[in-house]
């Protein structure tokens, strides 16, 4: 039996009737169209389905759609502000931090919770906080540089909005 | 399997009543809980479980909290995620042991959505909060219609996910006595990448008396059987002596051998045994140490 859904994705409300089976990554992709957050290994293991819910990121893969009812998400898809790049997403590119792109949107994802909760983390807490993710073909050290330049960046940009 | 492909019932009570009510209603079996599900939702893909109804208690904030008593010691709540524990100020001061647990738990997905009590319930001998919570000799609060009882935590596990819960109850909490003074506790796993279940791990807890007398030990082996023990016949081995290297590599042997792990699809029975060996005297001393200075 079908219930009823309501959350907000990307700062946009939805209310969706859904079956209870439905995981969170399956409306993401199927119902809403928001194909950024991808499937890998299903199984929790690899955290290329991570998004943002209520400020926390989590694994779409592992959880009910219906356990996000009156919650907010955000996915790699509520980033950008029109053509401009959010600076994790331009850290990721200037500084050559995917190859295939497949598990990009979970690691930016992950980035961007642990740059809001500590926003200036050493090499080693962003290791800690992104070593769920797996990445098939970076070898991780170019993740874990692009991150300590979306650090950078962010700040830089905090300061320019503060003297404005 | 990437999607869930039976149907079920879906409840989200607003209340623990609420919820032991849905519970008691329900045949064992037909029902299952869901909290964080980071177990449970890959066990349904997996079709291993197939319940009729699902209730879903992720909500109940009333079972959400971590307290500190000076009387009553640490009491977290069943809701209580594991990541509201590695950053909660108080685990990270007198129960820093716990902090350090729950930060090597998967990845920090994980541990923002799961919770210490789905672990706990979900009975996997390789999870790493049970032997902590057996070394630091806590209790598990557990609720139902007919009312509330406790059970040492050491006696929760029964087998492979099978646990002393009854269908129609929660587990509502943990209670960790205080840390008496002059103690040490110390936790490490050894698992083949970061974030994965443990291959072995051990906890140990050291109280010395005012001669650096080993007044206490409690020794909990993890993922080396079908479920997370102590190892007692070590801790004899330690207790009421002044524990040496020689004695905790003593403690080690008998551990390895109290153990009863089997071969798996990664490591052999024999290199179990050894972990739990190595590990015994590595996280005794490391334990000792910290006793010293308390």
């Amino acid at each position: 039996m079908k219930k009823e859904l309501k959350f907000v994705v990307n700062g946009e409300s939805h209310d969706l009737w859904i079956e209870p089976k439905t995981l969170l990554v399956q409306v993401l992709r199927d119902e809403l169209g928001l194909k950024g957050t991808k499937r890998a290994c299903d199984s929790g293991a690899c955290c290329s389905c991570a998004v943002i819910l209520d400020g926390k990121v989590v694994k779409s893969c592992s959880m009910l759609a219906l356990q996000a009812n009156g919650k907010e998400v955000l996915t790699i898809e509520g980033l950008a502000n029109g053509a401009n790049l959010h600076p994790i997403q331009q850290a990721f590119i200037d500084n050559w931090a995917f190859q295939c792109g497949f598990c990009t949107s979970g690691q930016i994802m992950a980035a961007k919770a642990l740059l809001d909760e500590n926003a200036n983390p050493t090499r080693e807490e962003i290791q800690m906080a992104m070593d769920g993710h797996l990445c098939r073909c970076t070898g991780y050290n170019m993740i874990t540089e692009a991150i300590q330049d979306a650090a950078k960046r962010l700040q830089e940009q905090k300061l320019q909005e503060a003297a404005q | 399997m990437k999607d869930i492909i039976f149907d079920f019932e879906y409840f989200v009570p607003k209340t623990v009543e609420e919820a032991l009510k849905l519970l008691s209603q329900y045949e064992e079996g037909e029902c299952k809980v869901i909290a964080g599900g980071q177990s449970l939702i890959i066990l349904m893909k997996q079709k291993l479980l197939t319940p009729k109804y699902l209730i879903d208690i992720k909500g109940l904030s009333d079972l959400d909290y971590i307290k500190l008593d000076d009387k009553q010691g640490l009491r977290i709540g069943a809701l209580a995620t594991h990541r509201s524990i590695e950053k909660s100020p108080v685990t990270q001061n007198g129960f820093s042991v716990l902090a350090e647990m729950e930060q090597n738990i998967s990845s920090v997905e994980t541990r923002n959505w799961g919770t210490i009590g789905g672990n706990v319930c979900h009975g996997d001998p390789g999870g790493d909060p049970v032997p902590v919570l057996i070394a630091l000799n806590a209790k598990l609060k557990m609720t139902s219609l007919s009312g509330e009882r406790t059970i040492d935590v050491e006696n929760f596990t029964l087998d492979y996910f099978e646990t002393a819960l009854r269908h129609d109850e929660l587990l509502a909490e943990i209670q960790i006595p205080s840390i008496p003074p002059n103690t040490g506790v110390k936790f490490t796993k050894f698992s083949q990448i970061a974030g994965d279940y443990a291959t072995a791990s051990v906890a140990v807890l050291i109280t010395l008396d005012k001669n650096e007398i080993c007044d206490n030990v409690r020794i909990a082996l993890g993922s080396v059987g079908t479920a997370s023990t102590r190892a007692k016949k070590a801790e004899e081995i330690l207790k009421g002596k002044k524990i040496s290297d020689d004695l905790l590599a003593e403690a080690g042997k008998i551990a390895s051998e109290e153990a009863s792990p089997t071969t798996d699809a990664e490591v052999s029975e024999e290199y179990k045994r050894e972990l739990v060996r190595v590990l015994v005297k590595r996280v005794g001393r490391e334990a000792l140490e910290r006793a010293k200075k308390a």
